[in-house]
C-alpha cells in the first residue's frame, strides 16, 4: 500500500477526535469523505472502524443487514486482521460514501461466462471495478458483500494495527517490529503493555507506510462460528426495523395505488373525499401523481395512527373501486404477458448471449436429440416487514429512516422528489425486516417523500411514516418475471452430450430496475439477470447457444433472491435430469462426466452425493409411501450448491420433501455457522416458490392480497437440512443466495425418479391421482 | 367510541383512549410505545403480531383491544421467567434469528408452547408454530432451539 501521509488528526465538535478526511488519493477505499460517527472519544482511525478508551472497537459496515448475517460477517474480517477483543466489537452503519461503494456486484454483472478471460473481457473488467468505485455505488445484493469488502476491510483492520503498534512503540521508544498485539493490546518484547482504547487516539498521528495481511494459515477469527452479533436483540424484540421508527410528533401515512398501467391516481369524488378527509385522525388526503421511482399514482391519507390512516385508505379505496365504470378497461395480466412470451419463443429471434461450437447446427446432426419447454410464474418477494419510510422534511433539508439495500439511490430520490440537493439529506439505515431483493428499489422511499412533499403546507415539519399494507405489499412489488425457456440438445450413439440449446423469454429484470432508478450503464444491451444460470454454468457443453428475448410489459419486474438463476437453475438442472434419462445413466453419474475438467463443482457434486446416500435405498414414509432422491447443482454469485432432495407423494398428489442435503464451496469459510444458516435460508426460500409461489395479475391488480392467496413454506413442510461446507482457500463467494437455485430442480428431479412424471413448469403440481 | 379503556400490559395498569375496534397491535405499538410486537399482515395470517392474553398466545392484528381489556397482556418486552428466559438463551446460541422481524411472534409461540408442554414432540411444535411465518427459514433453529429449551428445562430446577 501507498504512504498515506494525508492522515491529519483534530479536534472535531463534541470533543471527538477525527482524521483530516479530505485529502483523498483516487481510488483508495480506506478513507471517505465523510467520516464515521463517533460517540464520546472514541477515534475513526479510518473510514471502517472506531475505537474508544474503553477498547470498543466499533465496525464501520456499510452492507445492509436483513438477515443474512453480513454485519457479524464483515466485523470478523476487520477484527481478525486488527488483533482486537472479539467481545468488545460492535457494528455501526456507515455514512454514505464512495469509499463504501460495491466494486464487486457490479464486476459480476457483466455479461461475461466465469470462463471467459480473454483480453477483451479482462480489460472490460478491470473498466467496470474503475468504473464502480468512481460512481461509489452503495448496494447490498448479488451476494456481493463478503467478496466486495474482503480487501478493504481486512486492509482497514491491518493499516489500524499497525498505527496502533506504533504508537505504542515511540511511546516505549522501541522498533514497532519487536511489538506484537493479542485481544486487543500491544505488547513489547518486554512484556510493557498498553490497549488499544489507549492508544487510539495517539495513533493517528502514526501511519504506516506498508500493511502486510495475514496468511489464511494465521486467521484465528475467520474461519469460526462466532455468534452473531444481533441474535441476542433480535430474539428478545429490542433490534428495530424501519417500521419502528418512533419520531416526536409523527404521523402515519396510508395509500391507495393505481393498478399497474395507470396513469393517474385511482378517482373518488370531492364528496367522497372530504367523507375521508372527516373520519377519525385523518390529519390530510392528498394525490400523490408517481415519481418515476417505481410507486404508481396514488391517493394517501395522513392520520395521528396508522390504524386511522389505514381505515382511511379502506374507505377511499372502496369508492374508488365502486367508481371504475370497466374494470376490465386496463389490459395489464399475466395471461397476456405470457401470450407474449410464447410468441417471443415461437419467433426464436432472441438476443445472444453465449454461442459456441455451433450448437444449432450440431442438433441436426447428432444420433438423437431432445426438445422441452419450460416455464415459471411472476413472483413476489413477501419480505416479513413490509415497505415503509419515514421523512422529516423541513426547507431545503430532509432525513429520511428506512431499510434500504441501496442507501444512496434512496437518497437520491428523496431529493430528487423534495426538490432539495443531495447532501440536504440524511439517511438513516433501519435493520430491514428481509430484503431478497425488494429492498433494492426505492419506490416506497420515493413515495413517503412525496407524501411529505404534498403534506408540507398542511403538516409543515411533521415527520411522516409511511407503512404498507400487507395487500399493498404484494399488490405493487417488483416481481420475479415469469420466464418460458425452451431447451433442446443432442446426444451421439453413446449417450454423450453433443450441443445445448437455451432460448427463453421474458422480462428483463436489472434492465427494468436501472431504469426505475437511473441507473444508466445497465440500461442498454444485454441484460445477464434473464439468463444467468444457462451460459455460466461449469458444465462441459461441447457446443452450447444461449439467447433470450426480452418482453415488454406493465407488470413491475425486479431482482428476486437469486435473480436469473432463480428460473434458469430450474431449467437447466431439470433438462439435465431429462438427458441423464435419455441416456439411461445415473443423473448424478451423467452431471459429473460434464465436470471433468471442473474439479471444484465435481467434488461438490460428489459430497451432496455421499452424504445423502446417493445410490441406496430409502425407507418408506413412516405412512408407506416410497421416497426418492434427485439431484441438482448450480453455480451462482461465485459460490456452487449441489442438493440433494429426498420426496414422497401423499394423498392427492401432495408433494413432501422429507430430507435436503446440501454442499457448498463458497471459497474460504468465513463464518461456517452464518454460511450454514444461509443455505439453509435459501433451500427453503427456493421451496416455497417450487411448491407454492405463483403471482396472477388480472386487470392491472395481483389476485394475491396476503398470505392466505400467496401461500409460502412453514413450519409443518419443512424439511429437515444438511449443509455440508468443502474446505477451501480461495477468496470467499456468496452464499445468500447460492442455495436457492438448486432446490426446485432437486426437488423435480426427485418427483421423476418417483413417479416417472416430468414436470416442466413451477410450481411443481402432480394430478391428484397420482401413483408411486 | 373512545371512552378510555382500562388495560394491564407487561404487569402493568395503562389507559388508553381509542376507537374501542382498533386492533391491540397498533395499541401496544403506536399508543404505548412498545414496538416489539411486529406487524405482517393485518389479517392473523402470519403470527408476527403474537402476544399472550393471560398467557394464551393470540394475533393482536385481530384482537380488538377492547377484546384485551381485563386480561394479562404479556408481550415480547415483558416476558420473563425460566420458561422465557431458556427459550431466549436457545434462540441466541442456535443463532435462530436471521432479519428478525418475525422472532418476537416465534418466541412468544413457543414460550407460550412449553408452558403448555413441558417437552413437546416435533408434531407438537408443528402444531403451536405452523402459524407464525417465516420468510428467512429459520424453521430448523426454531425447532431445535425448542427442543434444546426443554431439555434445559428439565434438567435445572
Amino acid at each position: 500500500m501507498k504512504r498515506r501521509t494525508f492522515l491529519l488528526a483534530g479536534l472535531g465538535t463534541g470533543g471527538a477526535l477525527f482524521l483530516g478526511w479530505s485529502l483523498l488519493p483516487p481510488r483508495q477505499r480506506l478513507l471517505g469523505r465523510t467520516r464515521p460517527d463517533t460517540e464520546g472519544q472514541a477515534v475513526a482511525l479510518n473510514g471502517w472502524l472506531t475505537i474508544a478508551p474503553d477498547d470498543t472497537v466499533t465496525v464501520v459496515v456499510p452492507k445492509a443487514e436483513m438477515g443474512q448475517g453480513t454485519h457479524t460477517a464483515l466485523a470478523m474480517l476487520l477484527a481478525e486482521e486488527l488483533g482486537c477483543d472479539w467481545a468488545r466489537v460492535r457494528v455501526q452503519q456507515s455514512p454514505i460514501d464512495a469509499i463504501y461503494g460495491n466494486v464487486s456486484a457490479f464486476v459480476e454483472g457483466l455479461p461475461f461466462s466465469p470462463e471467459s478471460n480473454g483480453t477483451l473481457e479482462r480489460g472490460i473488467r478491470w473498466m467496470m471495478a474503475k468504473t464502480a468505485r468512481e460512481l461509489g455505488v452503495m448496494m447490498t445484493g448479488g451476494s456481493s458483500s463478503i467478496r466486495d469488502c474482503w480487501m478493504p476491510m481486512r486492509e482497514a483492520g491491518a493499516t489500524a494495527r499497525a498505527s496502533l503498534v506504533a504508537a505504542a512503540a515511540a511511546t516505549w521508544g522501541v522498533d514497532p517490529s519487536t511489538c506484537r498485539t493479542d485481544r486487543g493490546v500491544v505488547i513489547s518484547r518486554d512484556g510493557r503493555q498498553l490497549r488499544f482504547g489507549e492508544l487510539a487516539a495517539r495513533a493517528v498521528a502514526h501511519q504506516p507506510d506498508t500493511v502486510t495481511l495475514k496468511a489464511a494459515a494465521d486467521f484465528s477469527l475467520i474461519g469460526t462460528s462466532v455468534p452473531r452479533l444481533d441474535s441476542v436483540a433480535k430474539s428478545n424484540g429490542s433490534a428495530t426495523f424501519g417500521i419502528d421508527v418512533s419520531l416526536p410528533g409523527m404521523q402515519y401515512a396510508a395509500v391507495v395505488m393505481a393498478p399497474f398501467g395507470a396513469t393517474t391516481p385511482p378517482a373518488v369524488s370531492s364528496a367522497q373525499w372530504q367523507q375521508c378527509r372527516a373520519m377519525a385522525g385523518v390529519s390530510a388526503v392528498v394525490s400523490i401523481p408517481g415519481s418515476g421511482y417505481g410507486d404508481p399514482p396514488a391517493l394517501a391519507v395522513v392520520a395521528t395512527s396508522w390504524w386511522q390512516a389505514h381505515q382511511a385508505a379502506v374507505a377511499l379505496a372502496a369508492f374508488a373501486r365502486a367508481g371504475t365504470t370497466d374494470p376490465g378497461a386496463i389490459p395489464v395480466s399475466t395471461v397476456t404477458a405470457m401470450q407474449d412470451i410464447h410468441t417471443a419463443i415461437q419467433n426464436d429471434n432472441g438476443m445472444p448471449m453465449r454461442i459456441y461450437g455451433g450448437a444449432k447446427a450440431a442438433l441436426t446432426t447428432s444420433a438423437r436429440t431432445l426438445d422441452a419447454t419450460y416455464a415459471v410464474p411472476y413472483l413476489a418477494h413477501a419480505t416479513m416487514e413490509p415497505m415503509n419510510a419515514t421523512i422529516r422534511a423541513s426547507g431545503s433539508q430532509a432525513e429520511l429512516w428506512t431499510g434500504t439495500q441501496v442507501p444512496g439511490y434512496a437518497r437520491a430520490a428523496v431529493a430528487h422528489v423534495l426538490g432539495v440537493n443531495e447532501e440536504q439529506v440524511t439517511v438513516h439505515q433501519q435493520l430491514l425486516g428481509g430484503g431478497f431483493g425488494r429492498r433494492l428499489d426505492v419506490d416506497y422511499v420515493a413515495q413517503a417523500a412525496a407524501i411529505a412533499k404534498a403534506t408540507a403546507d398542511q403538516l409543515p415539519n411533521v415527520p411522516v411514516q409511511l407503512i404498507w399494507s400487507r395487500e399493498d405489499d404484494f399488490r405493487h412489488d417488483l416481481y420475479r418475471p415469469a420466464t418460458v425457456s425452451r431447451l433442446q440438445a443432442g446426444l451421439d450413439d453413446a449417450g454423450r452430450l453433443t450441443c445445448f440449446v437455451a432460448h427463453s423469454a421474458g422480462q428483463a429484470p436489472f434492465k427494468s430496475y436501472s431504469r426505475r432508478v437511473g441507473f444508466l450503464l445497465t440500461q442498454y444491451g444485454p441484460d445477464r439477470t434473464t439468463t444467468e444460470g444457462t451460459w455460466d454454468q461449469p458444465y462441459d457443453f461441447p457446443a452450447l447457444h444461449a439467447s433470450h428475448s426480452e418482453i415488454g410489459s406493465a407488470i413491475p419486474v425486479g431482482s428476486w433472491r437469486s435473480v436469473g438463476h432463480s428460473h434458469q437453475a430450474f431449467f437447466v438442472e431439470s433438462f439435465i435430469d431429462e438427458l441423464a434419462a435419455a441416456a439411461t445413466q445415473d443423473p448424478a453419474a451423467f452431471r459429473a462426466s460434464l465436470l471433468q475438467s471442473h474439479p471444484r463443482a465435481l467434488r461438490v457434486l460428489q459430497r451432496a452425493a455421499e452424504q445423502s446416500g446417493w445410490g441406496t435405498p430409502l425407507a418408506d414414509t413412516s405412512d408407506g409411501r416410497p421416497r426418492a432422491r434427485g439431484i441438482a447443482l448450480h453455480a451462482s454469485f461465485g459460490s456452487i450448491v449441489a442438493e440433494v432432495a429426498e420426496v414422497s407423494v401423499g394423498e392427492n398428489g401432495r408433494i413432501r420433501v422429507h430430507r435436503v442435503v446440501a454442499a457448498v464451496d463458497c471459497g474460504l469459510p468465513v463464518n461456517p455457522n452464518i454460511i450454514t444458516q444461509q443455505i439453509e435460508s435459501g433451500i427453503i426460500d427456493g421451496l416455497s416458490s417450487a411448491l407454492y409461489g405463483e403471482l396472477v395479475v388480472e386487470a392491472g391488480t395481483p389476485r394475491a392480497s396476503n398470505f392466505h392467496e400467496y401461500r409460502v413454506l412453514r413450519m409443518n413442510e419443512c424439511p429437515t437440512i444438511e449443509v455440508h461446507i468443502v474446505p477451501s482457500l480461495d477468496v470467499p463467494t456468496g452464499v445468500g443466495e447460492p442455495g436457492l437455485p438448486p432446490i426446485a430442480p432437486a426437488v423435480a428431479n426427485a418427483l421423476f425418479a418417483l413417479t416417472g412424471k416430468r414436470l416442466r413448469s413451477l410450481p411443481l403440481r402432480l394430478p391428484t391421482e397420482v401413483t408411486t | 367510541m373512545t371512552d378510555p379503556i382500562a388495560l394491564q400490559v407487561n404487569g402493568a395498569p395503562a389507559t388508553v383512549t381509542v376507537d374501542a375496534e382498533t386492533p391491540l397491535l397498533w395499541v401496544l405499538r403506536q399508543t404505548l410505545g412498545l414496538p416489539g410486537t411486529k406487524f405482517g399482515c393485518g389479517i392473523a395470517a402470519c403470527g408476527a403480531c403474537t402476544v399472550h392474553l393471560d398467557g394464551v398466545p393470540v394475533r393482536a392484528c385481530a384482537t380488538p383491544v377492547s377484546a384485551a381489556s381485563g386480561k394479562a397482556i404479556t408481550t415480547i418486552e415483558g416476558i420473563s421467567g425460566r420458561v422465557a428466559n431458556a427459550v431466549q438463551q436457545q434462540w441466541a446460541a442456535l443463532d435462530v434469528p436471521q432479519c428478525g422481524y418475525c422472532q418476537s411472534g416465534q418466541v412468544m409461540a413457543a414460550v407460550a408452547l412449553l408452558h403448555e408442554q413441558a417437552a413437546p414432540s416435533d408434531d407438537d411444535i408443528d402444531r403451536a408454530l405452523q402459524g407464525n411465518l417465516c420468510r428467512c427459514g429459520s424453521y430448523p433453529r426454531i425447532r431445535a432451539a425448542i427442543h434444546r429449551a426443554a431439555e434445559t428445562l428439565a434438567t435445572s430446577p
